[in-house]
């Protein structure tokens, strides 16, 4: 039985840079827990010599030319950002 | 008469022969759309003004020689469109005006002269079975608006369904293209995993997701797929088998076809009327002259699971660049710079998103990486023997697209495990990468399309449009038409 | 109590490859903000990673030229943090399979030679740049997406002696292969350092202190000093080390804390899905082998058998390629090899150092030195003429047979000439004669003065001194 409990899921909200209030975090924390409660299941069959699939195919050694390319829509892309000064992207300050 | 009543096929020929123009078939859509699009919700986006500029041209140009030409259709909410908003039915997205490029289908549908009429709605960011997670609107299933239209692209069914396109394309990361066909009666076919390139796709789980086409009948189905498939040197997961013209092979004759019939597809939580409606179809196969028996892949009972914590990891790290920096929602009382990524992200996602990248940063975080998201992508490797067991013997597997008839909206969203078991018989798909197809065989008692669900080893779409064609053109649910169709 | 000081390097290298590590833009230092970038490199939706193969070769030029085996296959991973200058908010890199592992390079520290291991060598890519004011920051993603090896030693250091050693050689290396400008003033070349400190006889290593921000090999070395001295004397003290990051201030000398881990710091590794594993055969490996040039220590061994040189000068000579490659074309120019190497040591190196410039930034080329020593050699100048054709050389790139010529520097040795100018200087200088004779061997060089000035310095030096013996012995 998996159990998350609410300061873990106030502590992943963080690492996924999420605010969430507390009575968020109480209702996640049971879904969570239930859900992974359910994917326990997965631990009972043996994967001791089975290679992960971690892609969708068996694609492989795709390569591109080292030939560089102009984007034309270059001076459009600060339409799309919330914020900008001086040709570049503007964020609030940094506190450490 | 409106498009529910046309083909590609017979489109093609109606405007060689001067019966109808492209600017007619574009009025057509946007006069239904018109007409029904407030009862069934699909639209975020309309492209009116340059679509019928588009149909215009042709007109003159009088050149229909490309394989969509005139052919009106829609393109879910998360596939990238050049000067049109796309926005994954996401308030992150709510302005994203303008996305600067286009996806590689986007491009090959306009190269082949297809009317691209508007962007349709989808569960947010494609997380979701309902289209309920959508941050704008509830898209209703045009069989009966009380009704979901299934997700995630239940935009792209319901646009279908209603007649307001003949086409449109969809996105499936566990079932998102197939489970709404079924729910909404029409045709969907979510293609081996690299056979269409996911450039311009917005991700949820990339090792999964696979943009595939949605239409009425399996012909036109099979013409969609055969424009938008193909390498695509931006796509580095990219197939590059050559892709037949799968609309000009396709033959309903399956004589010798061999099927297997996964018992873990008709076991507990699958609905009688759905068992019944693949026992009917299963006997049509027979009369087709194929043969089926009913076989075991034992790591289904698993794929559910493992399709929860593969793609909820994999969604915690596509959408981590949503962080109101350079595009996207920014909430505008931060204080600091983390404060401004974790407010712009709590208000510009919903909470199904929220949920989901949650439990994936979860299952990514620390011993859980390598118990619970690495054991699942070994589990997924089982999931594909399994097929492949199967296909040393038989051609296709069949079973039901979904437990169940479309539910009502609210019936599920509040239970999230409920609604994720929901998703269990197309998720193997997705693991396996293999092609999957869903084709009307049926209604419930309630008027509820049902789906028959086709499954084929990796670059087996051909096989797939012959079984899924032999089957629509024996039987007549793919001649019933909801209300909402139009006339 | 003794301790023993462990210390692991850390060194991102930037590719200069013409075109970025995973998108089309193009891979250029100095352009104005936000021009070299596309959909790709900053974040949109939808947008995917395809990689440059010239990284690879670059990446494994590199690896190879520092003795690592290079993998068969490997496979890239997204290591996620938030950062407004990490624009998926994940970093493409190599976790659990990289490019290559198991290298070494041998440094020399007083005169002691020691083997320094590299543990493994990975692909990546850049990060953009960020500006902090004081309302806030500006973001500039043209660096985004620029391809990076991160080269990480073995814990096999262990002193700041030795950290400089393996930098500066590894510099030189890299430079050699001619894949990285290596320039820490540009950023192509960043270090990291770990350092922790243990008893001395102590198997187990002890918590490392992660140092940042060093921006010179020399802020490298005096960081270290102080982390060593700050550890020794905090376990000294019977304190405990804390796992954390520190700046160095080169200002105050000190390492400053800048942060303790946290979970962020826990980067949740996945393979990335938009990516396929990359397979390398042997052959492609032996293609990528052949274009690896001569490397520092193999030229330095070569130029002291061939040439002769010193162990010292032969080193000096080889520590740059550029170094290396102006003094081989000029020896095959037809300069003596010791002469030439005591130019590039001497003046040439003292100019670069004075005007702060890069030897390919000199007017000077290989010719013109080579002409210069000829002159020497062959006593068309002296060599205090020389200094003067230098300067004029290395300043402007003057020719030094011309400049010599149209100047009327050549050196005078007409016997008959000098010995006029001796007697006449020995005429006007008697006491200076008288002191000689006394046995004053200085009153010679004296008189060797005044010849030189009356010939403006261009009179034979060694004509001179044997002509004003025998001139002085006939008085």
């Amino acid at each position: 039985m998996a159990n998350i409990s609410k300061e873990d899921v106030l502590r992943y909200a963080d690492v996924a840079r999420l605010a969430i209030s507390d009575a968020e975090a109480e209702k996640y924390s049971r879904d969570l827990s239930a859900v992974l409660t359910f994917a326990e299941k997965i631990q009972e069959i043996n994967t001791d010599d089975v290679k992960p699939t971690t892609n969708g195919n068996d694609a492989k050694g795709v390569l591109r030319d080292d030939t560089p390319e102009v984007w034309g829509e270059r001076e459009k892309i600060f339409d799309n950002a919330p914020d900008h000064e001086d040709g570049q992207f503007k964020v609030p300050a940094i506190l450490d | 008469m409106g498009l529910y009543n046309y083909t590609i096929e017979q489109v093609e020929s109606m405007l060689h022969n001067k019966e109808i123009s492209a600017e007619e078939l574009a009025k057509l859509s946007l006069d239904q759309i018109d007409k029904v699009d407030n009862d069934v919700k699909a639209f975020l986006t309309l492209n009116e003004e340059e679509a019928l500029k588009k149909a215009k041209q042709l007109d003159e140009n009088g050149d229909y020689d490309q394989k969509l030409a005139g052919v009106p259709g829609a393109i879910k909410d998360n596939i990238v469109t050049k000067g049109i908003r796309t926005t994954a039915a996401s308030k992150m997205l709510e302005n994203f005006h303008d996305p600067l490029y286009d996806a590689t289908v986007t491009e090959k549908l306009a190269e082949e002269d297809a009317i691209m009429i508007g962007k349709v709605n989808l569960d947010e960011f494609a997380m979701g079975s309902s289209t309920e997670t959508s941050a704008f609107q509830k898209t209703t299933n045009p069989w009966d608006t009380n009704y979901v239209p299934g997700g995630s692209s239940g935009g792209s069914a319901a646009a279908v369904a209603s007649g307001e396109v003949m086409f449109s394309l969809g996105t499936d990361t566990g079932g998102s293209i197939r489970q709404p066909a079924a729910f909404c009666g029409i045709v969907g076919m979510k293609p081996t995993y690299g056979l269409v390139s996911r450039h311009g796709l917005i991700a949820f789980a990339p090792s999964l997701d696979q943009i595939g086409p949605m239409t009425r009948k399996v012909k036109d189905n099979a013409r969609v797929l055969e424009v938008i498939a193909g390498y695509d040197k931006l796509d580095s997961t990219s197939s590059s088998k050559s892709i037949p013209a799968y609309s000009e092979q396709i033959t309903d004759d399956i004589k010798g076809l061999k099927i297997a019939v996964p018992k873990e597809f008709l076991g507990e939580g699958v609905s009688e009327e759905v068992k019944e409606a693949v026992q009917n179809a299963l006997q049509m196969y027979e009369l087709l002259g194929a043969t089926w028996e009913e076989v075991s892949l034992p790591h289904l009972a698993y794929a559910d699971a493992t399709y929860y914590l593969i793609a909820n990891s994999e969604a915690s790290s596509s959408l981590a660049r949503y962080d109101g920096v350079r595009f996207g929602h920014r909430a505008e009382e931060a204080t600091d710079l983390i404060d401004m990524f974790k407010q712009s992200r709590a208000q510009g996602f919903g909470e199904e998103v929220k949920r989901r990248l949650l439990m994936g940063t979860a299952i990514l975080s620390g011993e859980n990486n390598e118990k619970h998201f690495r054991k699942a992508q070994k589990i997924r490797t089982l999931i594909n023997n399994d097929f492949q067991a199967a296909f040393q013997q038989y051609d296709v597997v069949i079973g039901p697209t979904t437990p169940t008839a479309a539910f009502k909206f609210d019936e599920k969203i509040q239970d999230p495990l409920t609604m994720y078991m929901s998703d269990r018989l197309t998720v193997p798909a997705n693991l396996a990468g293999l092609p999957a197809i869903s084709v009307p065989c049926g209604f419930t008692e309630a008027g509820l399309p049902l789906g028959l669900q086709i499954i084929g080893n990796h670059y087996s779409e051909s096989t797939l449009y012959n079984a899924a064609y032999a089957y629509e053109q024996a039987t007549n649910h793919h001649k019933k038409r909801p209300e909402l169709g139009g006339e | 109590m003794s301790y023993e000081t462990i210390i692991g390097l850390e060194v991102h290298v930037e590719l200069k490859t013409k075109s970025k590590i995973f998108s089309t833009s193009a891979n250029a230092f100095g352009d104005d903000p936000n021009t070299n970038v596309n959909p790709k490199d900053l974040g949109y939706p939808g947008t995917l990673p395809v990689l440059n193969e010239e990284a690879v070769n670059f990446g494994m030029k590199a690896a190879m030229a520092l003795n690592c085996d290079i993998a068969s296959e490997t496979i890239f991973d997204r290591k996620h943090y938030f950062y407004p200058d990490n624009p998926a908010a994940y970093q493409i890199s190599q976790d659990e399979q990289p490019l290559a592992e198991n290298g070494w390079i041998e440094i020399e520290v007083d005169g002691e030679k020691k083997k320094i291991g590299i543990e493994r060598i990975h692909l990546e890519e850049d990060a953009g740049k960020l500006i902090h004011g004081t309302d806030g920051s500006l973001v500039d993603y043209n660096r985004q997406g620029t391809p990076l090896i991160e080269i990480v030693s073995e814990p096999d250091i262990r002193s700041p002696e030795e950290a400089y050693a393996y930098l500066d050689k590894l510099k030189s290396i890299i430079q050699y292969t001619g894949v990285s400008d290596v320039r820490m003033e540009e950023g192509s070349l960043r270090c990291d350092a770990n350092i922790s400190l243990r008893p001395v006889g102590q198997e187990e290593f002890g918590t490392k202190v992660e140092l940042k921000n060093l921006n010179s090999f020399a802020f490298v070395r005096d960081g270290l000093e102080y982390e060593e001295k700050r550890q020794a004397k905090v376990l000294s003290e019977g304190g405990t080390i804390d796992q954390e990051t520190r700046r160095y201030d080169d200002r105050a000398k000190k390492t400053i804390l800048m942060r303790v881990k946290t979970d962020a710091d826990d980067y949740r590794f996945i393979t990335d899905p938009d990516l396929v594993p990359l397979y390398i055969d042997d052959e492609w490996k032996e293609r990528i082998r052949k274009e690896i040039p001569e490397l520092p220590d193999e030229r330095k061994q070569r130029y002291v058998a061939e040439f002769d040189l010193s162990d010292y000068d032969a080193g000096v000579m080889t520590a740059t390629k550029e170094m290396a490659d102006f003094f081989e074309a000029t020896i095959d120019l037809g300069a003596d090899a010791k002469q030439a190497a005591n130019w590039l040591m001497g003046d040439v190196s003292a100019y670069m150092n004075k005007h702060v410039k890069e030897l390919d930034e000199l007017a000077m080329t290989p010719e013109g030195l080579a002409k210069l020593i000829k002159l020497i050699q062959d006593g068309t100048i002296s060599s205090k003429i020389a200094k003067k054709v230098f300067a004029e050389l290395v300043e402007n790139g003057t020719d030094p047979e011309k400049y010599v010529k149209e100047q009327g520097l050549v050196q005078i040795s007409d016997e008959g000439q000098l010995r006029e100018i001796v007697n006449k200087a020995l005429d006007e200088n008697e006491q200076s004669v008288q002191d000689y004779k006394d046995g004053k061997g200085r009153a010679l060089g004296f008189l060797v003065g005044q010849v030189m000035k009356a010939t403006k310095g261009q009179a034979n030096p060694q004509m001179v001194n044997k002509l004003l013996k025998e001139e002085i012995d006939k008085r």
